[in-house]
């Protein structure tokens, strides 16, 4: 990271986007948890100086901003993996081999749920209920729910993720 | 077998869009209901027993009819999509194979509570359901369902199973962490953006088309005494066939495990979270129970969001405690001390005791905390947690007890 980088700051299109968003709701805060989501995906994780940015969007204190994203685990404080790859294990995927799954995944990647590969590549997750369980165990990579996991059927998940 | 109601269409190909909803007779129904007053609308719900299949269970008419009739501002409907509650997945189904099922039941009740603005909270992870439901607003859009004298508004969540208590929702809805709010004022009252707001469950709402188009007494019937209607179980754990059930809400526990081919690994039951995580759980001599509101609520347990995990002979039950237990840890929401120390402190002394370090004298501290935190926090969340700590330990205290070493 460079000393002199710059400020975040969305393009026109994006301003644009947010005051449209704003405009849905009869206060336009509402918008704030979409906002962030659309940060998440432009800067790649939501750090201070992002938080203060989208505050500014919104006439809110960074300090509003920053009580938010600590609120919700989709948001990322710190840079990411390029994939996001979260295995469930609440009861229904518990039952089904949740523990196997978590502990092939360590062992394979080498790195605890909650940590990321030194590539880059992959952050690892145990999550709780991804309301799949008629599929357990399960996992959500990235967009996609992937279902009835064996580790085999991971280990081939993970080869394709670049 | 009663007929599907709710999952009538999910065999169609391309059941998601609005062609193919309409082949099979969509939008007959907010045809039907445009014509009617708002108070008919709400007498038709009241009289079919439909109740909330979100979890709470209340009657959806009576919801509906505590929007202040004086009120000239704003009235707002709020759909909770934020699915989330564990052994739970019927909303999923609805919104990536029938969301226009849910767009006809928003339009109908909107009409009822005389709302102009609706906003559907879908939980973050459930991003193909999100696209799908977008997808399928924009084609009611395009097609002048929605936009004349009633918009949606779809919202993403970002997280946070406390985000399904309607007024946990509503405070995320608002652009704040999802803290919920202290009752009273309801949300019917005063809810999203301090207006009248009613907030509807995904499946209660896909029940209101055909109610209006087949009758309230037909609905009714469907059901049980009490219950109007079928509803979407949710079956996982340890039976032969996993997946969504749709049955009369007049069905036994013991039927919908048979439905759903018996108990799988061993073979023998020897528990079931009837009714989501939060469920008190039953035994396996406690199954002849009516899957009906008051049927679980007979039973000392809740059938919630109808979310059924099965457990047969070879199952942990104190791991499955330290399982729902770490849940309960995580997404307690932080805002009332007695859930935000409890859940934590319990899910430690459950993991010690499935780590056999754990003594017998803990199992009583568990029951007591748990005991005198119910009921003194702003939300049900932490009664949602109780019932799991107390259950699972007075029904199945022996296994518990040959894990702890003194």
């Amino acid at each position: 990271m460079s000393l002199t980088a710059s400020p975040p700051a969305f393009s026109a299109d994006q301003l644009a986007e947010v005051r449209r968003l704003q405009s849905l709701y009869p206060d336009r805060r509402g918008a704030l948890l979409p906002v962030l989501h659309m940060a998440q995906e432009t800067f790649g994780h939501i750090s201070l100086d992002v938080e203060t940015y989208v505050a500014g969007l919104f006439g809110l204190s960074a300090a509003h901003v920053h009580e938010v994203v600590t609120f919700y685990t989709l948001f990322f404080q710190e840079p990411k993996g390029r994939h996001i790859v979260a295995v469930c294990h609440n009861l229904s995927c518990h039952l089904a081999g949740a523990p196997e799954l978590l502990a092939h995944l360590k062992t394979r990647l080498g790195i605890a749920p909650g940590e990321t590969t030194d590539d880059g590549r992959i952050t690892f997750q145990a999550v709780e209920c991804l309301c799949a369980c008629e599929a357990a165990p399960m996992a959500q990579v990235d967009d996609r729910y992937e279902l009835n996991l064996t580790p085999e059927k991971l280990d081939r998940i993970l080869e394709g993720l670049r | 077998m009663a007929e599907l109601v709710l999952m009538r269409n999910f065999e169609h190909p391309a059941s998601h869009t609005l062609a193919v909803y309409r082949q099979h007779g969509g939008y007959a129904a907010w045809e039907k209901a445009r014509q009617l007053e708002p108070a008919a609308i709400v007498d038709e719900v009241k009289q079919s027993n439909l109740r909330g299949l979100g979890g709470a269970g209340f009657p959806t008419g009576a919801k509906w009819s505590f929007i202040p009739k004086n009120h000239t501002g704003p009235v707002y409907l709020v759909v909770n999509a934020d699915e989330g509650e564990p052994g739970t997945f019927k909303d999923r189904y609805l919104l990536e194979k029938d969301p226009h099922a849910l767009i006809e039941g928003m339009l109908i009740a909107a009409r009822a509570i005389r709302s102009a603005l609706g906003f559907v909270y879908i939980r973050g992870e459930y991003v193909q359901p999100w696209r799908r439901f977008s997808a399928a607003v924009k084609e009611a859009y395009d097609a002048g369902l929605l936009g004349h004298g009633f918009d949606v508004v779809v919202h993403r969540g970002a997280g946070a199973y406390i985000c399904g208590e309607e007024t946990g929702l509503i405070s995320s809805l608002e652009g704040k962490k999802g803290w919920p709010k202290v009752k009273p004022p309801f949300p019917a009252i005063k809810g999203a953006f301090a207006q009248p707001t009613i907030v509807n469950n995904v499946e209660t709402l896909a029940c209101v088309p055909p109610i209006v188009a087949r009758g309230a007494a037909w609905f009714a019937s469907l059901g049980s005494k009490t219950q109007g209607g079928t509803r979407m179980y949710s079956v996982s754990g340890r039976v032969k066939h996993p997946g969504v059930y749709e049955t009369s809400v007049s069905i036994t526990l013991r039927q919908l495990i048979e439905r759903a081919g018996g108990v799988s690994h061993t073979g023998r039951l020897k528990a079931v979270v009837p009714g989501g995580g939060s469920a008190p759980i039953l035994t396996a001599d406690e199954i002849d129970v009516v899957m009906d509101v008051d049927g679980l609520k007979a039973a000392g347990s809740m059938i919630g969001s109808a979310g059924v995990i099965v457990l047969d002979e070879s199952a942990s039950i104190p791991e499955a405690l330290m399982v729902l237990a770490r849940f309960y840890a995580h997404e307690s929401c932080g805002q009332c001390t007695p859930c935000r120390e409890s859940t934590g402190w319990i899910y430690k002394m459950v993991h010690r005791i499935v780590d056999g370090h754990g003594r017998k004298d803990d199992l009583d501290t568990i029951v007591d905390v748990a005991r005198r935190g119910a009921g003194t926090t702003i939300c049900a969340f932490y009664d949602g947690a109780v019932g799991p700590y107390i259950s699972y330990i007075q029904k199945f205290r022996q296994e518990f007890e040959l894990l702890c070493r003194s």
